[in-house]
């Protein structure tokens, strides 16, 4: 049987009196897209430098494809790549130089070029190869610190919001870059704010709140499970029928945002309006996004840090 | 084929010692400047200006003059002084600035990281040390002894000094802490050690706390090299400065095990 990528098994870490995790178990295949989402604080940076080797768990074990992540450190760093949230950098050396330490770090010599190299390209940081890390933009700090982490050619690849702060260009080069890495069998694990980046990206999801997991399934059945179609109405010459009221999720004016269960509701809207007399002036269906199961799950309190990272 | 894949394991990790050995090598050789010349050019300084005002009026071991006799001291002085600047500044910059998140995601075990560290500490303190040695035998007629010693003192030297810096890289959690070290233990032990005179010259008293000082022995042996005459008997350093380096070190190793200050 392959060997999972990731297994974590009842961890809990405290930091004094904060139980910032509460027995996380989790288990992730290799080769996922796997996304992991949750508010500030919920504890997710925390699980990651666990896997990492950098906070040891107060309770609780994690490996990486097999290697406990204590007990055998080595293999199990050696078989991961982690991209830190911070934007740190070393002053005294150039791109291509860090990389080639970063990579010696691990034992790899002069015959991982090649792959460096790709990184560099894949990254879009070619010109920049020999450019000292301190006279980068803050865009092109975040691809390096990617590369860093990618300069071992780890089969397990940890993301910790990796496009917080990030220009759409980037975002795109970069994520083009992953679904690439994943296509190879590289397994991704994602830490993101970007809910809509999950969506996309991930085919499975956890959604963690205040140091547990509150959900965990596929992208798709959470969508299922969670949300409906979002139906949004135009009219401007009636109220909204006592009837829809409970399926409104929205209103701005005289737009009207209701959720449908299932798309058959879709007639016993259009019928409560006909009777209504309302005059339609404009219809939209659209799928709910993966921001409203995290609404659902999460609560509502995380909407303004989704909105603020967006703006 | 199980020794093949240990030779590759070993060559793996030797790499990987190799790596941070000679980042941290390159990291002081990029700014050698501040490094490197400038150490060279204060000791220059001391020996100019002490020297000129001491010269007539100070007869050390009775038939060494002043000069020459400063000459070992200050080299090892800047040696001490630059082994422990390597490591603990290596350290404390960046843990400040985050990077060394870069070194502890690594398979590098702790030993790996202690003697890439040292290594590169005792190359910096040796580097000085011969620069300011090859410029002071411009000016001064310098005698040369015992070989052995010289190198073996100067060897224990930068790594006690390195591993100290090491200790205090992990301990301090910023620049205003690491200035204290420096200042209030690192310069009073330096400049109470020897270095400038002969510790007979002193009272009774500073002389019993002279030999609780470990600067003492690593400068009076290494001095023993050039004349072959000391304060004490070199295996008596010997002793005193490795039983120091074999206690720091192993306490080094100990923090380093633990992630003490490094992982929470």
């Amino acid at each position: 049987m392959k060997q999972s990528a990731i297994k974590i098994n009842g961890i809990h870490k405290r930091f004094g009196a904060l139980h910032a995790l509460k027995g996380i178990d989790l288990t992730i295949e290799q080769g996922e897209f796997f996304g992991l989402l949750g508010p500030n604080g919920a504890g997710k940076s925390t699980l990651i430098n666990i896997l990492a080797g950098l906070i040891k768990p107060t309770s609780g074990n994690a490996s990486v494809m097999g290697f406990d992540v204590e007990r055998q450190y080595q293999q199990a760093r050696q078989l991961l790549g982690v991209v830190p949230q911070e934007l740190v950098f070393d002053p005294f050396f150039n791109v291509r130089e860090m990389l080639r330490f970063q990579a010696g770090y691990f034992g790899r010599g002069r015959e991982n070029d090649a792959w460096v190299d790709e990184i560099l390209e894949g990254l879009g940081l070619t010109d920049k190869a020999h450019t000292n890390m301190r006279r980068l933009s803050g865009g092109m700090k975040r691809r390096a610190l990617i590369a860093q982490a990618l300069a071992h050619k780890p089969p397990v690849i940890v993301l910790d919001e990796p496009t917080a702060g990030v220009d759409v260009e980037l975002r795109q080069m970069l994520w083009e870059f992953i679904k690439k890495l994943n296509r190879e069998g590289h397994t991704i694990i994602l830490t993101t704010h970007y809910l809509e980046e999950a969506e996309t990206l991930c085919k499975r999801v956890a959604m963690m709140k205040q140091g547990e997991i509150v959900a965990l399934d596929s992208t798709e059945n959470l969508l299922k499970q969670f949300a409906g179609k979002n139906l949004t109405v135009k009219f401007a010459n009636v109220q909204l029928p006592a009837s829809l009221m409970p399926m409104l999720k929205s209103r701005e004016q005289n737009v009207y945002t209701l959720t449908l269960s299932e798309i058959g509701k879709i007639e016993f809207v259009l019928s409560e309006l006909r009777l209504a007399n309302a005059v339609i002036e404009d219809v939209q269906l659209n799928e709910a996004a993966l921001e409203d199961v995290f609404l659902s799950l999460v609560g509502s309190g995380t909407v303004k840090a989704k909105e603020t990272v967006t703006a | 084929m199980s020794l093949i894949n240990s030779m590759s394991l070993i060559s793996s990790k030797w790499r990987g010692t190799y790596t941070l050995f000679k980042k941290e090598v390159l990291r002081f050789w990029r700014v050698a400047f501040q490094t490197i010349a400038s150490p060279v050019l204060t000791a220059l300084l001391y020996l100019l200006i002490f020297s000129h005002v001491l010269a007539d009026h100070v007869k050390v071991y009775d038939e060494v003059a002043y000069t020459a006799f400063l000459i070992p001291g200050l080299i090892m002085m800047s040696l001490l002084q630059n082994a422990f600047a390597n490591s603990s500044s290596s350290l404390i910059q960046s843990k400040v600035m985050g990077n060394i998140v870069f070194i502890l995601l690594t398979p590098l075990t702790h030993l790996q990281f202690f003697m890439a560290l040292l290594g590169a500490a005792m190359i910096r303190g040796l580097v000085v040390g011969v620069a300011i040695y090859l410029v002071a035998i411009w000016f001064v007629d310098l005698p040369l002894v015992h070989f052995g010693w010289i190198l073996t003192f100067a060897l224990l030297g930068s790594a006690l000094l390195g591993t100290f810096g090491i200790i205090a890289g992990i301990w301090a959690d910023k620049f205003d802490q690491m200035a204290a070290f420096q200042n209030f233990v690192i310069m009073p032990l330096t400049f109470l050690s020897g270095v400038f005179y002969s510790i007979h010259s002193l009272p009774a008293f500073w002389q019993t706390v002279s030999r609780f000082n470990p600067f003492f022995y690593m400068i009076d042996g290494f001095r023993y090299g050039f004349f072959g005459k000391g304060d004490i008997s070199p295996w008596f350093s010997l002793a005193v400065v490795s039983a120091f380096l074999f206690a720091l070190a192993w306490g080094c190793l100990k923090m380093l095990k633990s992630g003490y200050k490094l992982r929470s």
